[in-house]
């Protein structure tokens, strides 16, 4: 029991809760500059869709767009990894859950990957 | 040593009446996280075709969209702003900010109204 408890636990907790704000903090400063992106869009870019590909494909761009991206995958693995520990409490179900979400979000990750970067 | 198994039973209509200001931003943070969460790959997918099709480009922009659609891009854009606010207060609470019952209730308040005025905004640029 204590070993499949470990094997599923957040372990030493104060890593993944550090994560979660960090996370938390690139994904403020990313919303922040997609808004001002709209805003500028609207007042001083000719917003069309020419403007927003070329918009992505310059390399600061993209590499902080992947930043941001990340940090949302990261940040939901430590959300809804906390939602598997407080509801599902059987070990096998937890152990499904789980895979099912790294599963969800690597796709996500290598998806994102694949429209920044292809 | 064995717990004892008592028969539990929780009325979840009530247990939300009374739940107080504080509780309920907490469980729409959660609730709007998991939304969002499942809805990862679909906004991904919108990036997606934003970048690569000049037809959606123009169409996403409000006009050609069905209303149906609208409501979904409603409700997310109300999980991220609600999960924003109440994310930041959930910062402040952790560098003890804010802590005293009176100033928790006030600021989660805040938060519910911020982000439905924020919801209320885009949905209206959106619609």
């Amino acid at each position: 029991m204590v070993k499949q408890r470990r094997v599923l636990s957040a372990g030493y907790g104060i890593n993944s809760w550090l994560q979660q704000r960090i996370t938390a903090v690139i994904m403020l400063v990313g919303i922040i500059a997609v808004f001002a992106f709209l805003i500028l869009a609207n007042e001083v870019i000719d917003s069309n869709f020419i403007s927003w590909r070329q918009f992505f494909s310059f390399i600061f761009v993209k590499v902080f767009a992947q930043i941001v991206i990340l940090a949302v995958i990261l940040h939901a693995w430590v959300g809804i990894r906390d939602l598997w520990m407080d509801y599902a409490k059987s070990f096998g179900l937890r152990l499904v859950l789980h895979t099912l979400t790294v599963l969800w979000l690597l796709g996500s990750l290598i998806y994102s990957v694949e429209i920044l970067w292809a | 040593m064995e717990q004892q198994q008592r028969p539990k039973y929780l009325d979840l209509p009530k247990l939300g009446s009374k739940m107080s200001i504080t509780a309920k931003v907490s469980i729409l943070h959660r609730a709007s996280g998991v939304l969002m969460f499942l809805a990862i790959p679909f906004v991904l997918y919108l990036f997606h075709k934003s970048l690569t099709s000049a037809e959606f480009y123009s169409s996403s922009y409000g006009v050609a969209t069905c209303a149906f659609m609208k409501v979904v891009y409603i409700v997310l854009i109300w999980a991220i702003m609600h999960h924003m606010c109440a994310g930041v207060r959930f910062l402040f609470l952790d560098m003890h900010k804010g802590i005293e019952k009176g100033t928790a209730q006030k600021t989660a308040r805040w938060v519910m109204v911020v982000s439905l005025l924020l919801t209320v905004f885009l949905g209206v640029l959106i619609w």
